[in-house]
């Protein structure tokens, strides 16, 4: 098995907060030594990271790869491709596949696909009712055995009983629910936040309390049955208010945001840009500022891609006609160095948000540079500025809304396991 | 990048009245004018548009819309294609781009569009080929810039100094293109005060960013005016929760003679049709003194005439007219 080090990086370890210049050791697969060799270690492949950041691979809570049923749109092999060419080794999917995974053959097919692509590890989220209906329970503990790290609905479940009962049956599991919240009554047909430009426009509107009713409702239910909740993909500031209390108060709960959603607001879509038709919407710019305290007051602990794939057709029709979603494991890595500028964090702080972050939410040893761990790494050029550039991009979805705008940073090798999957 | 005017500034597309100059729309005004006089005259036609091809493109039925279109049309001598696509195009699996592409090949020269669709007559005006105008003929809930400008034109040939003008609008706003349509009209050309009035059920959640001052009460909303724009209330709102019924609509918001009265004294009465009597107005109002209604339908024509041979105009180097 190779033995490769990798020399004079910047390595930056959340986990560990470790933030110094030093030598990574890998051999079979696993990180064998930082900083100091272990004894007799000699190297097959040296790589030269002198001014280059050497991070954990990062996690991503939220990854789509349309396989199976819509390959038209993109595949595991496609999106695992373009993920760690991003720098990402560990995804995990949500259950909305066709068929959604609701049975531990979905799942196990999943798991085989990727293992043969072979570009990065990744988990699934089991349906938490049976094709996602919301009406009867999936069999959650033949998909927890079948390796699913969670359960999820991803369109909310509208009978709060159903809700409660599928919370209970999951605690009883101790497995983490991953919910959007958003209740479907108050979204019903609305494709923009309802604001300003949804007003303007005549875009039917998604309110702010489609997501804030959700979440009152949904920590009403916590409060109960005491299982473990992630709300995922926030968009409003006060939901991020919303669950800061219930953290404060004890609830076993969680949050992360989509990378997007730190960016762009709904004076984004223009004139009816579809490239900005995502759900949940893009939301006022006082909601961008609350999503960013968030961060900053560690409520929000990790930041997805929320990465969907679309063929150019999807995106060509009138606004609401449209599919929404942005393709955007391309874009994590860099959004989340233009956050660390932007905010000023400390760069441990904000490397964590997409490695130990999601990867302590979803109980996956992953995300970390430790000695012993396995090592899915990568290494980024800090000060190299590139543009993104629909033709230059490895996913099957083109449909970003950051083509164009130039970034600072870029990966230039992707390690998973100590083997290169991806070299720039 | 403004997908309305070519780079000379000139209309090129019509799909709502934002984005426009206050030249731009007292231009269609003006040209309205001219061809007001056009039903008056013993043959009924002027020759602008001869040899051009105009598809009345509708995705959505309409029956007076459509016709005033196609007489336009008819009387800028141009060859008209009424293609009515009801919802089972799409239902067979062809995309709105697939059914452009087809009648472009047919090699028509403007499309007149109205699509369920906020954001439609947009979306097909940025995928046609450079040589076709698109005019928006009223895309969901967002624009209907035709209607708003035969109602400016209405307007104007009543009262012409906007400037002083106070117009209340009256109904339900948040699903009105015509009202979006027509404040973005009035706001442009500089009306003295635009006024919404309508329950909050039936108001956009960002009234106000829209420009105008919200009234929740008839007669404070209509008091002092010098327009009164009722608008039409679909049936469907009732079922939706929107409002509890017709009955208490039209005790709060009916407009009756004696609700008028807190109008000014020569307050001029509109409605873009068909008119629900009993519900939006009284007939006595509507078909009182005050009303102008059926001056908006004949003027409906002249208008759409007007934007219609200025949109063609632009396509080319020589100019027609």
């Amino acid at each position: 098995m190779k033995r490769t080090v990798i020399r004079n990086g910047r390595v930056i370890d959340p986990a560990n907060a470790l933030d110094a210049i030093l030598d990574v050791f890998i051999a079979n697969g696993n990180i064998v030594g930082v900083g100091k060799a272990p004894e007799g270690f000699s190297a097959d492949q040296e790589i030269d990271a002198r001014n280059h950041l050497v991070l954990p691979g990062l996690v991503d809570l939220c990854v789509r790869m349309r396989e199976p049923g819509m390959e038209h749109k993109a595949t595991i092999a496609s999106e695992t491709a373009a993920a760690a060419s991003g720098g990402i080794t560990s995804v995990c999917v949500p259950p909305d596949t066709d068929p959604v995974i609701d049975t531990p053959a979905v799942a196990e097919l999943i798991r085989r696909k990727a293992k043969q692509a072979g570009n990065a590890r990744v988990y699934c989220l089991g349906a938490l009712t049976q094709d996602l209906h919301g009406e009867r329970l999936s069999e959650m503990a033949a998909l927890q055995q079948a390796g699913c790290l969670g359960v999820s609905n991803v369109r909310a479940i509208a009978d709060s009983k159903i809700q409660r009962l599928a919370l209970e049956y999951a605690a009883t599991h101790n497995m983490t629910v991953y919910l959007i919240p958003e209740d479907p009554y108050l979204s019903k047909n609305g494709c923009a936040h309802e604001g300003h430009i949804a007003s303007r426009l005549g875009l039917p509107g998604i309110p702010a309390c489609a997501e804030t009713a959700a979440v009152a409702r949904d920590l009403a239910l916590v409060e109960e049955t005491g299982g473990r909740v992630h709300f995922t993909r926030l968009s409003t500031r006060r939901a991020v208010r919303m669950i800061a209390r219930a953290r404060f108060d004890g609830l076993p709960v969680s949050a992360d945001v989509c990378a997007h959603q730190l960016f762009l607001t709904d004076n984004d879509i223009g004139e009816f840009n579809s490239v900005y038709h995502v759900r949940p919407p893009l939301r006022s710019e006082q909601d961008r500022i609350g999503l960013r305290q968030g961060i900053l007051e560690k409520v929000i602990e990790a930041i997805c891609s929320d990465h969907q794939p679309h063929e150019a057709d999807a995106k060509e029709a009138p606004f609401c006609s449209t599919r929404p979603g942005v393709s955007a494991v391309e874009t994590l890595l860099p959004l989340t160095l233009r956050l660390v500028d932007e905010l000023q964090l400390n760069l441990l702080d904000g490397i964590r948000l997409v490695t130990q972050g999601p990867a302590k939410i979803l109980g996956i040893n992953a995300g970390t540079l430790s000695v012993g761990a396995r090592a899915d790494m990568c290494i980024v050029d800090p000060d190299r500025t590139w543009v993104l550039r629909a033709e230059e991009m490895r996913s099957e979805g083109r449909n970003s809304p950051f083509i164009g705008q130039s970034f600072r940073g870029k990966v230039t090798h992707t390690l998973l396991e100590g083997k290169l999957v991806f070299r720039e | 990048m403004n997908l309305q005017v070519d780079e000379n500034g000139r209309l090129r597309h019509f799909l709502s009245i934002e984005g426009l100059s206050r030249e731009i729309l007292t231009d269609i005004l003006d040209t309205a004018e001219s061809f007001a006089g056009v039903p008056d005259q013993t043959i009924k036609k002027v020759p602008l548009l001869r040899g051009k091809t105009i598809a009345n493109l509708f995705f959505e039925a309409s029956t007076r819309t459509r016709t005033t279109f196609e007489l336009a049309a008819k009387r800028l001598s141009a060859d008209v294609l009424n293609i009515n696509i009801n919802a089972s195009a799409t239902v067979k699996g062809e995309s709105l781009l697939d059914t452009l592409r087809n009648l472009e090949a047919m090699h028509v020269d403007m499309f007149v569009v109205r699509h369920a669709d906020s954001g439609s007559a947009h979306f097909i005006a940025s995928h046609v080929k450079p040589h076709i105008s698109v005019i928006n003929a009223g895309d969901g809930r967002h624009a209907h810039p035709t209607q708003a400008m035969l109602d400016m034109f209405t307007i104007r040939k009543h009262k012409p100094d906007f400037s002083k003008l106070c117009v209340a609008i009256v109904g339900d706003i948040l699903h009105s293109r015509v009202a979006r349509s027509q404040i973005a009209a009035l706001n442009t050309l500089g009306a003295g005060e635009v006024r919404v009035v309508a329950p909050c059920t039936l108001l956009p959640a960002a009234a106000p960013s829209l420009g105008v001052k919200v009234f929740h009460n008839l007669k404070d909303g209509i008091r002092n005016a010098d327009v009164v724009i009722m608008l039409r209330l679909q049936n469907e709102r009732m079922q939706g929760a929107l409002l509890p019924s017709e009955h208490e609509y039209y005790q709060l918001y009916g407009l009756t003679e004696a609700k008028l009265a807190y109008a000014s004294p020569d307050v001029i009465v509109m409605h873009p049709g068909p008119i629900n009597r009993g519900v939006e107005m009284d007939s006595r109002v509507a078909d009182g003194n005050h009303s102008v209604i059926l001056q908006q339908v004949s003027y409906g024509i002249a208008v759409r005439m007007a934007v219609m041979s200025m949109a063609m105009r632009s396509g080319q180097s020589g100019g027609v007219a």
